[in-house]
C-alpha cells in the first residue's frame, strides 16, 4: 500500500488555492475572448498581480482518493493548514464567518469546504474550487415530479438565469443536473459548471444548445448532468459559475 | 466619458442620465453588508456616525489585503441588492451615490429619486483592474470587521455606468 504523508495535501492546497485565485485556467479565457468584453479580457491579462475578484471565496476542496493509499495525518486539518498559508502568503480575502447567524470573521479564510471521494487505484488527486458568493447565492434547487419532465426542467433552468442576471458576474456558465435525491443533485450541479466541453449524450447535448441559444448574450456555456433517481422525483439544480470560473488541480501521487 | 467628482452634490447628481458612462475620481468610502447595519444600528441608537454621509459616495466592496507596495488588494464591487434594505434610511442622511453590481429593488429606486442621489454600477469580477483606480486606502471606521471595515478611498478615473439617475431612470447593462 502506498503511503503519502497528509503534509503533501497541505502544500497541494495552498499552492492550487493560491493558483486559482491568480490566475484563469486556458479554456476559460479561451471562451472569455471569444465572448469580447474588454473590461473582463482585460482582468486577467493583469496576470496574477492581484487576486483576480476580491471574493477568493470560501475555499471548496475536492480530494480523490485512490483506495490503495493509505494518508497518515488528519486530512481537515491539512486541508485547513494549506487554506490558511495561501491566504496569507497571496494576500487572499478572509471571507470566512464562523458561525451562520451570530457571524465572526475567521481571519484566516478557514475552514475549507471539504469533498471526499474514493477511486480504484493509488493516486491522490486534489482540486481547489474559490467558491464566491455573488454567483454562490443565485444557485436554486427544486424537486421537481415526473409529470413535470423536460419542460419543467428547461423552465426553472431558464428562471434560475433570469434571477441571476446580473448580480452573478455575467458572462456565467450555467451548470445545471438533473435526478439523483435533494442532496446529489445540488453536488453534481456543482460539478457540472467546471466541465468543458458538451454532454456526450447527444439527447443532453442537444438540450445545452438550446438552452444556450436562449441565454447567449450572457452566458458561455450550459452544461447538463443527469443521474438515476427514484420513480416519483425528478430533482433539479442550478449553479452559477461568475466569467471569474476559477479552480485547479493537481495529481499529488 | 463624464467625469464625476465625489463627494458629489446633488446638483452634479441630478445631472446624470441613466446608461451614462462615467469616470468617477476624489473621496469614495467602502462599506458592504456588516458596515451598513453598523451604521443602521447607530442611527437607530441615536448616535453619530464614523463618516459625514452628506454627498458622499458608498463603494459596495470588500477588498483582498494589499500586498507590498500597494496601496489596495483586489477591489471589485459587490451585489448591491443585499444593502437594499439600509439604503432608504442612509439616503435620508444625504448619501448621494453608491457603487455596485446587479439590480436595487423597487423601493430603493424610488428613495434615489425621492433624495436626489444616483446608483453607479461597476463591472463585477474586475477587482484586479478596478484596484488600479486606487490611489489611497486607509481604514477609518470598523476595523474589527476586516474586509468590511469602512476606508476612505482616494479614486482616480474608476469606470462605471449610471444604472439608477436621480429622476429614477434605470438602466441594465446585462439583458438576457
Amino acid at each position: 500500500m502506498r503511503e503519502i504523508n497528509a503534509a503533501k495535501i497541505a502544500d497541494a492546497v495552498a499552492r492550487l488555492y493560491a493558483d486559482s485565485c491568480l490566475h484563469l485556467p486556458e479554456s476559460v479565457k479561451k471562451k472569455l475572448y471569444a465572448f469580447g468584453n474588454k473590461a473582463i479580457i482585460e482582468n486577467f491579462e493583469t496576470n496574477g498581480a492581484l487576486p483576480l475578484c476580491q471574493d477568493t471565496g470560501l475555499a471548496a476542496v475536492y480530494l480523490e482518493i485512490g483506495q490503495d493509499i493509505h494518508i497518515s495525518g488528519g486530512i481537515p486539518a491539512a486541508v485547513n493548514e494549506g487554506v490558511r498559508r495561501a491566504v496569507k502568503g497571496s494576500y487572499l480575502r478572509a471571507s470566512v464567518v464562523s458561525d451562520p447567524l451570530r457571524r465572526v470573521n475567521t481571519g484566516d479564510n478557514t475552514p475549507a469546504v471539504l469533498y471526499t471521494e474514493l477511486v480504484p487505484g493509488d493516486t491522490l488527486k486534489v482540486t481547489v474550487v474559490p467558491r464566491g458568493f455573488g454567483c454562490e447565492n443565485k444557485a436554486r434547487l427544486v424537486m421537481l415530479t415526473p409529470g413535470d419532465g423536460m419542460q419543467g426542467v428547461k423552465a426553472f433552468i431558464l428562471e434560475t438565469v433570469h434571477l441571476a442576471v446580473p448580480d452573478a458576474c455575467p458572462p456565467i456558465v450555467v451548470g445545471a443536473a438533473v435526478g439523483g435525491t435533494f442532496d446529489k443533485v445540488a453536488y453534481f450541479s456543482k460539478k457540472a459548471v467546471l466541465r468543458m466541453g458538451p454532454n456526450p449524450d447527444p439527447f443532453y447535448a442537444e438540450m445545452e444548445q438550446e438552452l444556450l441559444e436562449k441565454i447567449k448574450n450572457v452566458a458561455l456555456a450550459v452544461n447538463l448532468v443527469a443521474s438515476p433517481t427514484h420513480i416519483a422525483g425528478l430533482p433539479c439544480a442550478v449553479s452559477i459559475g461568475c466569467h471569474s470560473l476559477r479552480w485547479a488541480s493537481e495529481d499529488i501521487v | 466619458m463624464t467625469e464625476v467628482h465625489a463627494p458629489l452634490t446633488r446638483e452634479a447628481a441630478e445631472e446624470l442620465r441613466a446608461g451614462e458612462e462615467v469616470l468617477i475620481s476624489g473621496i469614495i468610502y467602502t462599506a458592504r453588508d456588516a458596515a451598513h447595519k453598523k451604521l443602521c444600528e447607530l442611527l437607530q441608537k441615536g448616535e453619530a456616525l464614523p463618516i459625514d454621509l452628506e454627498d458622499a459616495v458608498l463603494y459596495y466592496a470588500g477588498p483582498t489585503p494589499p500586498p507590498p507596495g500597494c496601496s489596495i488588494g483586489s477591489c471589485g464591487p459587490t451585489t448591491a441588492s443585499r444593502m437594499d434594505r439600509f439604503t432608504p434610511r442612509l439616503l435620508e442622511e444625504g448619501l448621494r451615490g453608491m457603487i455596485g453590481k446587479g439590480h436595487r429593488s423597487p423601493e430603493v429606486v424610488e428613495a434615489i429619486a425621492k433624495n436626489g442621489a444616483v446608483f453607479f454600477a461597476a463591472e463585477g469580477g474586475c477587482g484586479a483592474l478596478l484596484a488600479r483606480c486606487v490611489r489611497r486606502a486607509e481604514v477609518i471606521a470598523f476595523p474589527e470587521l476586516g474586509t468590511e471595515a469602512i476606508r476612505r478611498l482616494i479614486v482616480e478615473n474608476f469606470p462605471a455606468v449610471v444604472a439608477v439617475d436621480a429622476k429614477g431612470s434605470v438602466y441594465n447593462k446585462w439583458t438576457i
